[in-house]
């Protein structure tokens, strides 16, 4: 099961490598919305500063989204998808493996560039550690979430508008526990209680969302 | 070998025979629902005193806490039977979970515009960013999303099953949601704005509530199996019953 | 509750706006939704009713 999961892991990374271009893009969109919001409303250093975690963690979260196009719908159009779904493999841990490195190439990087765009934003220093504690623990909940609304709209018309309307209310938690860990931190107040919530919802849906995605994936493919 | 036939509600799992007890039931529902909604707004115009605080405006509340309840309690009982049509394989449980949909999202709505009209006065702003119209506007969204989702694929069972990961994933969701939203809004504007604790509850005010929200729900079965009727009919088209049913109504 | 009169009992002690716009609304609502069922009905019907003519010409020039 292991081997499977390396499998998975090591043919992703071998395919993203080849197009780079994909994982620059999302990142180049988290930079660019990121920047939209002061352009909108204007350069006031203390203004900017209140609105910065809810801003980062609104561009993160939807980066990461737009990036869920690419988590199944090319396996399923060369018919890789159709294979692991008939191989002896249980198909959990073929999910897992897929989702672990849609979180490597889209998830990640947004974690290692969100302090520079902090910096854009005047966070103090222990504001922007605590970003990227909560990106780090935040944006895998969220490639978890978003496998499942990518593998219910598997090949449906208009798919990347309806994975939104499906994830976005979902991903409403873990939005109120990243930027307001953030928050907290900026305000003074601690941040470990948003921080262990968000650890708990991590938890919870590694616990849950790889069997919803395989289970969807099944309905999908029938 | 005979064997005596006992009554099994199990009869009333396949869409034919469902069909005609939805038609005979409805009517009684819509009755109840009426007659229910009449002693409610009764009690809500003629019994309930006037609110020292608010004045008249907190008389909304009677149809705002029932519609909110009525919101949640259908999404759970939409998730309950896509849960039982995924598990159990059985179209009629998918058919009725795609029939309460815009019922609730219409009582969703409702919820939304009366707690709308019930801030203004109350606290100035058309929209206020409480724990419980921010869960009810996740909600809508939820309930848009299934039905989006439904419309969107034209496989029938693929349509249900997946609706029905949808709606479960929703249903475990929406506790995790609510307590977010919550711990989100007193943290920024503390306990002073809450619809939940405004007014303090006098007994004529509850009594009020839980008729109105008795008659939303017995409108909900009535407008549900009104609906699920009409997709029976639509999704059975190629049996001889639903043929002969036509032929009937001409 | 006694209102006095009826202009008291539409004024609402000056929230009469909010407090009937917010009733009138449930009610368009609720009774746009019925009405709704009532045309999906008979669409519903018209519209199989032409299938099943339709199908049945079919079966007879077939045969």
């Amino acid at each position: 099961m292991i081997r499977a999961l390396g499998w998975v892991l090591r043919r992703d990374l071998l395919l993203a490598f080849r197009r780079r271009g994909d994982v620059v893009n999302a990142l180049v969109f988290f930079v660019i919305v990121v920047s939209l919001f002061p352009l909108g409303v204007g350069p006031e250093a203390s203004q900017l500063r209140n609105m910065a975690p809810g801003v980062l963690w609104v561009a993160a979260l939807l980066a990461c989204m737009l990036s869920l196009a690419r988590l199944f719908a090319p396996d399923h159009q060369d018919g890789t998808l159709e294979q692991m779904l008939l191989a002896g493999e249980p198909l959990v841990v073929l999910v897992a493996g897929k989702v672990i490195s849609h979180w490597l190439m889209s998830g990640l990087p947004l974690v290692l560039m969100a302090p520079l765009l902090g910096l854009q934003f005047d966070l103090p220093g222990d504001a922007l550690a605590v970003l990227c504690v909560s990106l780090l623990i935040g944006t895998p909940v969220l490639s978890l979430i978003g496998a499942v609304g990518a593998a219910l709209t598997l090949g449906v018309r208009g798919s990347g508008v309806l994975v939104a309307l499906l994830v976005l209310p979902l991903y409403v938690p873990v939005l109120i526990f990243g930027a307001g860990a953030v928050g907290a931190v900026a305000a003074g107040t601690g941040a470990e209680a948003h921080l262990l919530l968000l650890g708990g919802f991590l938890a919870l849906s590694v616990v849950l969302a790889p069997w919803a995605c395989a289970a969807a994936l099944r309905i999908a493919m029938e | 070998m005979s064997k005596s036939r006992k009554f099994s509600w199990y009869y009333f799992s396949s869409p034919q025979s469902f069909y005609p007890l939805a038609g005979t039931l409805q009517p009684w529902f819509a009755a109840l629902a009426v007659l229910l909604c009449a002693v409610g707004l009764y009690i809500s115009f003629f019994v309930a005193p006037t609110d020292a605080q608010q004045g008249e405006s907190y008389r909304i509340i009677f149809i705002h806490v029932p519609a909110a309840w009525m919101s949640m309690f259908l999404y759970l009982v939409m998730g309950f039977w896509s849960g039982v049509g995924l598990v159990l394989n059985t179209r009629l449980s998918s058919m009725v979970a795609t029939a309460l949909a815009p019922t609730g999202a219409l009582f969703t709505f409702i919820a939304l515009w009366t707690g709308a009209l019930w801030g203004k006065p109350t606290w100035g702003t058309w929209w206020v960013w409480d724990a419980r119209l921010t869960s009810e506007l996740i909600l809508l969204f939820l309930y848009i999303g299934f039905m989006a989702l439904q419309a969107a694929i034209d496989d029938q069972r693929r349509a249900d099953k997946a609706g029905a990961v949808l709606a479960l994933v929703g249903v475990i969701n929406i506790p995790i949601i609510y307590f977010s939203v919550k711990w989100w809004s007193t943290l920024h504007q503390g306990a002073s704005v809450s619809m939940t604790g405004a007014p303090t509850m006098a007994k004529t005010m509850l009594l009020g509530m839980l008729i109105m929200a008795l008659g939303f729900w017995m409108y909900s079965i009535a407008a549900t199996l009104a609906r699920v009727r009409c997709v029976i009919l639509e999704r059975e088209r190629q049996t001889d019953w639903v043929a002969a049913e036509i032929g009937g109504q001409k | 509750m006694n209102w006095g009169s009826w202009q008291n009992f539409l004024a609402m002690g000056g929230y009469g706006l909010y407090v009937w716009g917010s009733y009138v609304v449930t009610l368009v609502v609720l009774v746009a939704e019925i009405v709704a069922l009532v045309m999906r009905r008979r669409g519903v019907i018209e519209r199989l009713a032409k299938y099943y003519a339709a199908r049945r010409r079919d079966h007879e020039t077939e045969a």
